[in-house]
């Protein structure tokens, strides 16, 4: 079984995001990238599964601009066998990624598509169930548990009232959440080898799909900052505060 | 304007978000019908009509749709599409498991966990844990939303007598097939709901060691919440999460307990209206949003606070 993992390039997640002066949008130059931390969880399933004899293949995906190549080497030195650039605008929309993938996937005939269940600059968590639909698949989301059969996969996953056991047929999509393993990081010489392992670029206007946002972004804000708060001296003062002043116990 | 709200329901009970969903859905205006699927016991569809607001409830009964499976869901959400100009969830797992893939099939492109609505096709949402708010524009002719509860009041949930119009049986997908559920059981009330709420992180050093914010949820009619590294670390299951990811709470009293602040734990509570930290560690970031910080070993201070609660 071949297994596609997409991957996204993000801004690092110990980064402090700033918003731009012009409100069009936050500040990308000079700030650090890494892999989506999810996907990062998503291509270490996908190379657990290939160790353990469950897949033969493991193809990462990339969606954006030329700099995310970057990203793809980073799943290429985790193990990864080879990769997928499709040069798009940096922000390319859930339902257009969805659709390029969705072409990806027609050419590619993977058994399996693992992805993080979202991505932490826009938090819009649809991708994965947007190619589930696309394509007629099962979809098993926010897995924090795995166990992946020929014909079929038993995902557990994190819903809000704790855990929910689901089966679905393959092939499906499974988007991931935090707890399902811990991403291993690359070693010096497999970050070398991965200098080598094979990574096309594509155009995503090659694969016929209308790409065209949807959604104008009318303007970026930073959120209300919360007014600077008090250091109470003991355990007395707090309770006081909360009664008398606050008034919310 | 038109709008169809998706139920979120236990098949028991109404999810009250979904009641904020109801208040989001009044502020587009026009109809508002919503969709109760599953639910064999009809508590919910009962529940749902007396929301105040709402026009019809669509009942699907089908054992099918009993578990929410997002591969029988959404085309029956997509078969009823016709007609309305916006429809919504709430942002809980359910909603976000669902609208996507309706999304999808309706080739629009959703607009997730909004926390304002500007006009029927504007609305404000949060991007990068909250660190932004980005107003968007859609020019969809069916959107596709997601509500975050919390930036919306709860509809009443008496006062309206709504019609209830029942929907033919679907078939299965055959897809998916639900096995079961371990949910955590609690007589405290439900995290995203509760008014006050007291959180532990990776502080607390021990599972066993959140018995002490128990007691004092006891005291205070608190739900218990925790941050991911104490997830992460096993001390408590992952409903109890609040974060980026996990579940966003805005109570009247948000206690964070050995919690430092992390980016991605603050997207989770800090539109809380009082803040109160409590950590030995003076320079941690969660004092910067806390309204009330207490530099003091958690192992002394709770106990003290459970004390002073009497």
């Amino acid at each position: 079984m071949k297994i596609l993992v997409p991957v996204k390039r993000v801004i690092d997640y110990n980064v402090k995001v700033r918003v731009k002066s012009d409100k069009s949008g936050v500040e990308l130059a000079n700030v650090k990238m890494a892999m989506n931390p999810f996907d990062e969880i998503a291509v270490e399933q996908a190379l657990r599964l290939q160790e353990s004899g469950g897949a033969d293949e493991v193809v990462a995906v990339s969606i954006g601009p030329a700099q995310n190549q970057e990203t793809i080497r980073t799943a290429l030195a985790m193990g990864a066998d080879r990769g997928i650039h499709i040069e798009a605008p940096h922000d390319i929309e859930p339902l257009a990624v969805a659709k390029l993938l969705r072409a990806v996937v027609d050419e590619e005939n993977p058994g399996l598509v693992l992805v993080g269940k979202q991505a932490i600059d826009d938090d819009c968590n649809q991708t994965g169930q947007m190619l589930a639909a696309m394509l007629g698949w099962a979809q098993g989301t926010f897995a924090s548990a795995l166990e992946i059969a020929t014909d079929s996969a038993k995902v557990v996953r994190e819903v809000d009232g704790g855990l929910e056991h689901i089966q679905i047929s393959m092939p499906a999509i499974i988007t991931v959440d935090l707890r399902l393993n811990e991403p291993r990081y690359a070693s010096l010489p497999n970050i070398m080898k991965a200098k080598k392992k094979p990574l096309i670029s594509r155009d995503a206007n090659d694969f016929g799909v209308d790409i065209t946002p949807r959604l104008t972004i009318v303007k970026v804000e930073e959120p209300e900052a919360r007014a600077a708060g008090i250091k109470v001296a003991d355990v007395q003062e707090l309770v006081n505060k909360l009664k008398n002043e606050a008034k919310v116990i | 304007m038109s709008v169809l709200i998706l139920c979120d329901h236990d098949n028991g009970q109404l999810n009250p978000l979904t009641l904020n969903t109801v208040t989001a859905a009044t502020q587009i205006g026009g109809n508002i019908d919503i969709l109760v699927s599953g639910d064999a016991s009809g508590n919910v569809a009962a529940a749902a009509a007396k929301i105040a607001g709402i026009d019809k409830v669509l009942i699907a009964g089908d054992k099918i749709f009993e578990n929410s499976l997002a591969e029988n869901l959404a085309p029956l959400l997509q078969n009823l599409s016709i007609g309305y100009s916006h429809i919504m969830a709430p942002a809980t797992t359910n909603g976000k498991n669902v609208m996507p893939r309706l999304a999808a099939l309706l080739d629009v492109m959703q607009i997730s966990d909004i926390t304002k609505i500007i006009d029927a096709n504007t609305f404000q949402r949060p991007i990068y844990a909250g660190n932004a708010l980005s107003t968007v524009l859609s020019g969809e002719a069916i959107k596709v939303i997601t509500v975050r509860g919390t930036a919306f009041e709860a509809a009443a949930s008496e006062g309206g007598s709504a019609k209830t119009e029942i929907l033919e049986s679907t078939d299965d997908a055959g897809l998916s097939t639900y096995i079961k559920s371990e949910l955590s059981s609690s007589e405290r009330p439900e995290l995203t709901s509760a008014p006050i709420v007291i959180s532990g992180g990776r502080g607390m050093q021990d599972g066993a060691n959140f018995s002490m914010l128990e007691k004092i949820a006891d005291k205070l009619g608190a739900a218990v919440g925790a941050s991911r590294a104490a997830v992460d670390a096993g001390f408590v299951p992952n409903d109890y999460q609040v974060g980026q990811t996990g579940k966003v709470v805005a109570p009247d009293l948000y206690l964070a307990v050995g919690i430092s602040g992390a980016i991605q734990h603050l997207a989770g509570m800090k539109d809380s209206k009082i803040i109160v930290a409590i950590n030995k560690d003076d320079e941690a970031p969660i004092f910067q949003v806390a309204d009330y910080g207490l530099v003091a070993d958690l192992f002394d201070a709770v106990p003290e606070l459970e004390k002073e609660l009497g």
